[in-house]
């Protein structure tokens, strides 16, 4: 009380502690701090006590019981008797999967519609305007269950394949191609291969180079490609071709041998491909009209032509606007993996449901699987900042 | 949208967990809502699904009714809340449903870890295959590298792995979430088979394009008792739901109908010459068996006034009347060759 009957003529540090700015938000910190760390403690402690409560068991032990079930793909060998740990592995490489051929897929087609949005031909852009309407108000889940009926209806009956020469069969089980088998040289072509990747390399670091000296041009794309194919070729022409294939063939009630794209594997794809595709379209657009068109203006002015201009003048420029959100399209990416159940593609959602319903384990389960998804998200976002940086404006 | 339902489920889990430590018994916690809430079937024709006038209708949905009646007295009472085969354990460890009355197989796994209790079995049934009749096949072992549509998250995907390493078959199974949609991808051609317990098999035949191009394999590759469960720690509230389904089984047994049960209580009136004392002990008239489980005297009595005896029950929703027609078959009293037996009511 002495200290506030002080007055107004004060010093600082005789001020009450509450009347201190600094040190009333200290303590609100400390007490927001506090309140998160009971409500954790809180809900983590009674949902085990109740779990004890109820006798339900804590602990992952239950990643090496044999599963039991089967899964209809696999990246990895698995059976009857595979662990259910195992199963959750082969779970999270079918995601990894999925989400890898999904990112690819629908950055491809989101900057080709992108692109094809701002084109000055009227039909093609109002295509392109109809493709990202119609698409991306459209839910997702509806999306999927009407590519997985489209193309088991389109697709014939197994025993009614569509053969394309008895090698490759379409039916409504999948496609299946003939598989190869490498024989005992075939290292030699795979060397090849890498030493053909390296030599395209080495052109472009060549051509890049004599081309800053020179001004000349050489088609880098075309060689490297010469390069990257025609070596192994030829290689493997002159080993007399060390691998052979396996043609699918029609027993019992399957086909039996062979590569199969499974239509589950291939809706999933196709389906959230061309949903991200339609935001990521609208990404790309945004960026490049964010570049102005005095950029157009000079380049043209320099005599570069239209598809070069847009190569090497704007969107080098735009990828620094489209990156930041792209990222939030590739997570997005991973986590609508998750609606693969819905047509019977064995992701990893899928089989912790199974593992769920068999185990019991909700709680460790559900863990798991958060986990695992955190731990994707962020390692795409950091790869994503990480390339963010990287073509970022450098500030001379 | 799956993934935030998921979510919320496992909220609701550790939540749900949290005041159930506090919560009273099961039996206060209905009374006081007026309701019972029970976890069903989303939608499997004769168990439980809503009928043409958009009413739930079905076995496991009259074990909820009796649940109801017996203990608020009004079969009406409850709150349905459709679950998936995945969803429903976790609905019911939480406390979001008091009974969970959704063709669940009694398992020992189940009925130890998962922290439920079953008592009871409204349906025996057991697992079988559909197939198409031009595939020609007539035994499910011949199903040799077939592709079988299954629901994912039931018995059914563990049978198939056990049946499948007993015959060494190498069938694919493509599991899907909701059973109609296997079903769907079933009739599109996309499996040879279809894989579900029997009864289910019969429901979801009535379903297809053209139901009369399938048949149901003879083999039934496991035994399914389906039953009500509870969480487990309350045994007053599994006794009333085990004794619900034993009083219409008894109910049966006696020949007292939903219509007949007024006559009959009267027809055993105490002191009545020629009354069956297990009668008058059921419908309250001499003992109040009622009390020993928290519940009236008269509890027995709503059961059968108001959802009828095992038998009506089994012949409206699945029986021979209804467009499953499926027989009494295991579900016939042990009297007549079944194994629905109910123990004694003294």
């Amino acid at each position: 009380m002495a200290e506030i009957s002080a007055g107004p003529s004060g010093h600082s540090a005789a001020i009450v502690w509450w009347r201190d700015e600094r040190k009333r938000a200290l303590l609100w910190q400390v007490l927001v701090v506090a309140g998160v760390i009971a409500a954790i403690w809180f809900i983590a402690s009674n949902t085990i006590e109740n779990l004890r409560t109820l006798g339900v068991p804590l602990g992952l032990d239950f990643l090496d019981f044999p599963a039991g079930f089967a899964i209809s793909f696999s990246l990895i060998p698995t059976d009857l008797d595979s662990s259910i740990g195992r199963l959750i592995v082969a779970g999270i490489l079918n995601t990894l999967l999925a989400t890898a051929i999904c990112v690819v897929l629908s950055t491809f087609i989101g900057f080709l519609v992108g692109v094809l949005r701002l084109s000055g031909n009227y039909l093609i852009s109002r295509l392109a305007t109809v493709y990202v309407e119609a698409v991306r108000n459209v839910p997702l889940l509806v999306q999927l269950l009407f590519w997985y009926v489209a193309i088991v209806k389109f697709f014939p009956n197994v025993r009614q394949s569509i053969s394309l020469n008895d090698m490759v069969f379409l039916s409504n089980r999948g496609i299946y191609a003939p598989r190869p088998v490498p024989q005992d040289d075939f290292s030699i072509v795979l060397v090849a291969l890498a030493v053909g990747i390296a030599i395209a390399f080495g052109i472009r670091r060549w051509a890049k180079r004599r081309q800053e000296a020179t001004g000349k041009q050489f088609p880098i794309g075309l060689s490297a490609l010469g390069a990257i194919l025609l070596l192994p070729i030829l290689v493997s022409v002159l080993l007399g071709n060390p691998v052979e294939w396996e043609l699918p063939a029609l027993q019992g009630f399957n086909f039996q041998g062979g590569i199969v794209l499974q239509p589950e594997l291939a809706t999933l794809v196709i389906g959230l491909s061309i949903y991200t595709a339609a935001f990521i379209a609208e990404i790309v657009r945004g960026g490049i009209l964010a570049i102005s068109h005095g950029q157009t203006e000079a380049a043209y002015a320099l005599g570069l032509r239209p598809s070069r201009t847009l190569r090497l003048v704007i969107v080098p420029q735009a990828l620094r606007i489209i990156v930041p959100p792209l990222t939030s399209q590739y997570l997005n990416i991973a986590k609508n993996t998750t609606l693969a159940g819905a047509i019977a593609y064995p992701d990893i959602f899928s089989i912790i449901g199974t593992s769920l319903n068999q185990t019991g384990r909700a709680v460790e389960n559900i863990a798991i699987m958060m986990g695992f998804f955190l731990l994707l998200s962020l390692i795409i976002s950091w790869f994503m900042n990480w390339y963010n940086r990287r073509i970022a404006l450098v500030e001379r | 949208m799956k993934s935030i339902k998921y979510i919320v489920a496992s909220v609701a889990l550790l939540a749900g967990m949290s005041t159930a430590a506090h919560a009273a018994s099961t039996l206060e916690s209905v009374k006081a809502a007026g309701k019972v809430k029970c976890g069903v079937n989303t939608g499997l024709t004769g168990f439980a699904a809503p009928n043409d006038q958009g009413v739930w209708a079905g076995l496991d949905i009259d074990l909820c009714k009796a649940v109801a009646a017996a203990v608020l007295g009004d079969a009406n009472a409850v709150e349905y809340k459709p679950l998936n085969a995945e969803q429903r354990f976790t609905a019911l460890q939480s406390g979001e449903v008091d009974l969970l009355s959704r063709n669940t197989t009694w398992t020992l796994s189940r009925d130890s870890q998962l922290g439920l209790d079953f008592r009871a079995v409204n349906y025996y049934d057991g697992q079988g295959f559909m197939v198409r009749k031009d595939l020609g096949i007539s035994s499910a072992k011949e199903l040799k590298g077939a592709t079988v549509c299954v629901q994912e998250g039931t018995t059914t995907e563990k049978n198939l792995g056990d049946f499948d390493k007993q015959y060494n078959l190498g069938m694919q199974p493509v599991k899907f979430k909701e059973s109609t949609d296997a079903r769907a991808a079933y009739d599109e051609g996309r499996c040879d088979a279809y894989t579900t317990d029997a009864s289910g098999l019969a429901a979801e035949r009535t379903g297809l394009k053209a139901p009369a191009d399938h048949i149901i394999l003879p083999e039934i590759i496991s035994k399914e008792p389906l039953g009500p469960a509870v969480r487990h720690g309350d045994s007053q509230w599994a006794d009333i739901v085990s004794w619900a389904h034993f009083a219409m089984l008894i109910g049966e047994e006696k020949g007292i109908t939903s219509a007949n049960v007024d006559d009959m209580k009267a027809k055993n009136a105490e002191g009545t010459d020629g009354a069956d004392a297990e009668v008058q002990r059921l419908l309250g008239i001499t003992d109040k068996l009622g009390e020993g489980i928290g519940l009236g005297p008269d509890w027995a009595y709503n059961i059968l006034k108001q959802v009828g005896n095992y038998g009506e029950a089994f012949e409206r929703n699945v029986g021979k009347s209804s467009p499953l027609g499926l027989d009494r078959g295991l579900n016939a009293l042990w009297t007549q060759g079944g194994l629905q037996y109910a123990p004694p009511a003294r």
